[in-house]
């Protein structure tokens, strides 16, 4: 559904974020998009959402291609229109703005009269119960966990059927991280929204996503099934953080040797 | 009879006061928008009442089409000067933005300087210049309506903006830009939009001010009384610019009877700034602006 051919992206420039990469989420799929800190996967995400000119980014080479149709030069507001939502980073809910007015904020695009509207309406606030209850409070004064469940369910009053999540997971704690990734799954699972899951929390992302890319210094370096990925030692050591049972070692040996990453599949 | 005094200096505070929380009003939209100070926001309010001055003299319309006709001209003459003018300069350094702002200001006010000369005129009265009488105190028509209209028309924003998805659109814009992108919210439109509505707000302020003053090029000097009434109240707040100028427009009637005698001739011009000073001591960012904390 959404192909990435070879893209490359330049800021300012000179600095090369996006050195040539490739990605593929197909209809109804959770791809886990993974990397760490500053390895260009907001920049991925950005690039497709079509914000790249309104921040001195351009993309220098290749396509973002969605449906069949090149779409790497369009308006943002024609991204969405097409069914591209975003959740940013940093969840980035309208702080001014009631719950309520957040949720009909998402919905800005569509043009298919009030019905539809609460249909989806009714249907974002059975997802996330926790919303119902604060539909009149401002967002800005709303939990973390409750902000983010907030962001998602913005994107979804697009109607949209691509979802693109940026870390999600950021700053929550482990239990509310589950019940998110468990909506997400649900989202997924029952509205056959495709979702482009971009997290550091590579262990809960890659449990609920079929494919995964794994994402350094604007390369993919590694793209596979989810299992196959979890498998990978490289993946294990240094986004798992687990070892194999023969290399573990006690704190007590502090100095030891480090692998270096091969990124063999 | 002091009490018939003191009301009649509150309405004419009240309506100088709405003319200037209507400036402000226009400055605080723009700028919350489009984090650009419009200084040329007063002049648009003279250009406003001079255009529908023209429209009632020389093409003998009625009071009230030709100020309607007035606002869907102003609608798009600032719409365009938004996108010939202002938008060409997105992403250059704020202050160049807000230079070019004034030097508008200037072109817009010798412009009305050479099309309709340096003389006062007489702005056709709407209303019988027969005062009413309240409780006693005899009170300038012109100066109830321009209360009542500026009331109407806080209540029509209100309601535009708490309910219509063009309003939560705008508001959405006014606080963060690049997720109103992500909402798939036209930027632009929204940028040229908070242009037109805050002319729209101008002219009221500028018609509604000639209907109890005169028309002259320098009548947007009432937007230096405006600057006070927006720092009062907070540059970011639509509800503080109207308080801000309410206060202020009432305060500087009541020093100017009151307080005349004791420090001379002339105080009322200066009490908005020492009203702003003081607050300023004590808030820095107004009475319903942001904090802005800085985090080192």
């Amino acid at each position: 559904m959404l192909r990435i051919n070879n893209l490359e992206v330049v800021y300012n420039d000179i600095i090369l974020v996006l050195r040539g990469i490739s990605l593929e989420a197909p209809e109804a799929a959770i791809i886990a998009f993974l990397g760490s800190n500053g390895a260009g996967k907001s920049t991925t995400l950005r690039a497709i959402s079509g914000l790249l000119p309104y921040e001195d980014g351009e993309i220098t080479k290749g396509t973002i291609e969605y449906r069949g149709e090149a779409v790497h030069t369009f308006d943002p507001q024609r991204i969405v229109g097409l069914g591209i939502t975003q959740v940013p980073e940093g969840r980035r809910v309208f702080a001014e703005l009631t719950v309520e007015e957040n949720i009909r904020v998402g919905a800005h695009t569509r043009r298919d009269g009030k019905e539809e509207f609460r249909r989806d309406y009714d249907r974002v606030l059975a997802y996330f119960p926790a919303l119902s209850r604060r539909l009149r409070v401002q967002a800005g004064f709303v939990s973390g966990g409750e902000q983010q469940m907030l962001a998602i369910a913005r994107a979804f009053m697009a109607r949209p059927s691509l979802m693109m999540l940026d870390e999600p997971s950021l700053g929550l704690a482990p239990l509310l991280v589950t019940e998110i990734f468990d909506i997400i799954r649900k989202i997924n699972a029952e509205e056959r929204v495709s979702v482009l899951l971009v997290e550091q929390n590579a262990l809960m992302a890659l449990a609920i996503a079929e494919y995964g890319y794994i994402m350094e210094n604007g390369k993919i370096v590694l793209d596979g099934p989810s299992h196959k990925l979890m498998e990978n030692e490289d993946v294990k050591e240094f986004y798992l953080g687990m070892k194999s049972d023969k290399e573990r070692k006690s704190f007590a040996e502090v100095k030891h040797y480090k692998r270096r990453k091969r990124w063999l599949s | 009879m002091a009490l018939q005094i003191l009301l009649q200096l509150i309405v004419t505070g009240l309506a100088w006061g709405s003319v200037y929380a209507l400036i402000a009003l226009g400055f605080v939209l723009i700028f919350k928008a489009t984090d650009i100070f419009n200084f040329a926001q007063p002049e648009l309010m003279m250009l406003g009442a001079y255009l529908s001055f023209t429209l009632i003299t020389a093409l003998k319309l009625p009071f009230l089409p030709a100020f309607l006709v007035t606002l869907v001209l102003m609608t798009v003459i600032s719409s365009l000067l938004e996108m010939m003018v202002i938008r060409p300069l997105v992403g250059e350094p704020v202050l160049a933005v807000i230079m070019v702002t004034l030097g508008l200001a200037n072109v817009i006010r010798g412009m009305t300087g050479l099309i309709w000369g340096y003389e006062e005129l007489q702005f056709p009265k709407p209303f019988s210049a027969q005062p009413i009488m309240l409780f006693g105190a005899a009170i300038n028509q012109a100066e109830i309506f321009t209360i009542l209209a500026t009331a109407l028309l806080l209540v029509v924003f209100f309601i535009f903006f708490k309910y219509s998805r063009a309003g939560l659109s705008m508001r959405a814009t006014a606080e963060d830009t690049s997720t109103a992108f992500l909402m798939g919210i036209n930027v632009k439109r929204v940028f040229t939009a908070s242009w037109a509505i805050a002319s729209v707000v101008a002219t009221i302020a500028g018609v509604l001010l000639a209907t109890f003053t005169y028309l002259e090029p320098i009548m947007g000097h009432a937007g230096l009384k405006a600057l006070p009434a927006l720092i009062l109240g907070g540059m970011d707040s639509v509800v503080g610019a109207i308080l801000g100028g309410l206060i202020i427009g009432v305060a500087e009637n009541l020093a100017g009877f009151y307080l005349e005698q004791y420090l001379g001739g002339g105080i009322n011009e200066i009490t908005a700034y020492v009203i702003v000073l003081i607050v300023m001591m004590v808030r820095p960012y107004g009475l319903f602006g942001t904090k802005e904390i800085e985090r080192v």
